[in-house]
């Protein structure tokens, strides 16, 4: 199985930070190799070449590997650890938040993200999560539009493309949490649609957890799950199992 | 005239002692703009690479600059691991497998030093890092080569000008590595990577004399 997701590798100047870093995301990606890379041999801190090449190495056989790192000598000695590999292409190095780049990058490891997915979601993860606002034009346009097909359930989007809504309240202890933000987000890993959950007037991309966490949904709140694209009703459909299912709480 | 295997691992024993020697002033440097480690970690990686060459000398000067390459890279565990590693490395690549160094041989390695540091760390010339003290070098290097000098004295240019560059350093604010998250506090410091390379280059050229 992890030999078809792609694998992380934690790299730090500490070998707790990076294992500590290894173990959080772990959590949230139970099929994923997370490969912690932290300090010098001896216990002290630094970042270890060897140490470094031999997890690389490692990670990036199968579907390739992800690689986050925390500053300065642990950038450059995962370049020169990846430029190193027999195909350096299978490993790709993301300048992310640490914490929540590893976080984001596990869940979509889990969901079976490629290289370059499982990169974006660790970059996507740096700032403030993406939350649009009634005020902005675009995002609110967009949200108004998939709100107008409500009554249909299953209604063609403005553009064309399949679309699909439900509304959903949320009857589980924590709402929209880490836990329940990450199964939902990797519920939908997969699939071939843009969905989107709706709390009042913010909205968030349903495949990243900060995004769903920023909502902070919590139990009694109702939230309007859009989807447009091919596989929109499965993601829709899969959304409200789960949280019928009350996050398997 | 020219620099044959044996007189290139001559020299970076030079290297190797001169760190040595100013261990603690590095780790001085280090701890006042950053963590107190440049000393340790360039100390650690140049014994290692003199441990290296004890076990066998290769027998170009290109293989001998790979091994220093290869074993600083696994060794200094910093910034300088990979700085330094790269520096050597692009050197020795560079130089094929010439068995002597000529001046022109030596400015050609000084200037691929650069470009793989510039390349591995995007520093520029004030910045604050080692580049201000190798740009200048490799600069005076090429001039002392243009003007017939031999390699001892190319390698005399580039430690004099790689001195005044370190020294340059101090009144800069740092732009990369762990000194630039100190921001202006980094002022009134000379960059502990600028100062040893300057001091390693000072050793390389005396002991080509
Ligand atoms: N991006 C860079 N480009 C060029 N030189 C750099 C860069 N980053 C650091 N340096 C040089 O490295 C020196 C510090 O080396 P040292 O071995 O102490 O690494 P460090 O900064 O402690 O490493 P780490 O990133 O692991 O903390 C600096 O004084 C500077 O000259
Ligand atoms: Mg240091």
């Amino acid at each position: 199985m992890s030999g078809e997701l792609v694998g992380l590798v934690v790299v730090s100047h500490s070998g707790r930070l990076a294992d500590g870093v290894a173990e959080v995301a772990a959590q949230m990606a139970p099929d994923v190799t997370v490969t912690p890379a932290g300090g010098l041999p001896d216990g002290g801190v630094g970042t270890d070449f060897e140490a470094v090449l031999a997890a690389v190495t490692e990670a990036a056989t199968g579907a390739g590997a992800v690689v986050l790192y925390d500053l300065g000598s642990a950038q450059m000695t995962a370049e020169m650890a990846v430029e190193s590999l027999p195909e350096p292409d299978a490993a790709v190095i993301v300048d992310a938040p640490l914490v929540e780049g590893a976080i984001a990058a596990a869940v979509s490891a889990q969901g079976g993200g490629d290289r370059s997915a499982v990169a974006d979601a660790a970059r996507a993860a740096a700032g403030r999560p993406e939350v649009a606002d009634t005020a902005d034009a675009a995002g609110s346009g967009a949200a108004a539009s998939s709100g107008a097909a409500a009554d249909s359930g299953a209604a063609a989007a403005s553009d064309g493309a399949a679309g699909a809504r439900a509304e959903i309240t949320l009857a589980n202890e924590v709402g929209l949490h880490a836990r329940p933000a990450a199964l939902l987000a990797r519920s939908i890993a997969d699939l071939d649609a843009d969905v989107r959950v709706s709390l009042g007037a913010t909205d968030a991309d349903a495949k990243s957890v900060f995004s769903l966490m920023s909502l902070t949904a919590r139990k009694g709140d109702t939230v309007v799950v859009t989807a447009t694209g091919a596989q929109a009703e499965d993601a829709v459909a899969r959304v409200t199992a789960l949280a019928e299912r009350n996050f398997d709480e | 005239m020219g620099c044959n295997a044996e007189r290139v691992a001559e020299v970076l024993r030079a290297g190797g002692a001169t760190v040595a020697e100013h261990k603690a002033e590095l780790i001085d440097l280090d701890r006042a703009i950053g963590d107190a480690d440049h000393g340790e970690n360039l100390d650690r990686g140049f014994a290692a690479v003199l441990a290296a060459l004890d076990g066998g000398l290769p027998e170009t000067p290109g293989a001998v600059l790979k091994v220093a390459a290869t074993t600083l890279i696994s060794k200094v565990g910093g910034a300088a691991g990979p700085l330094y590693g790269t520096a050597f490395l692009r050197a020795a690549t560079t130089l094929g497998d010439a068995s002597e160094l000529d001046a022109a041989a030596v400015a050609t390695g000084l200037r691929a030093a650069l470009d793989g540091v510039v390349a591995r760390g995007k520093a520029e010339v004030g910045d604050a890092t080692m580049v201000d003290a190798l740009a200048p070098a490799v600069e005076a290097a090429e001039r002392a080569q243009a003007d017939g000098g031999d390699p001892a004295a190319v390698l005399a240019a580039a430690a004099g000008a790689a001195k005044e560059g370190a020294d340059s350093t101090v009144p800069l604010t740092a732009r990369k590595g762990r000194a630039s998250y100190l921001g202006e506090r980094s002022v009134g410091h000379a960059d502990p990577g600028a100062t040893s390379t300057a001091l390693v280059l000072g050793a390389f050229a005396e002991a080509a004399r």
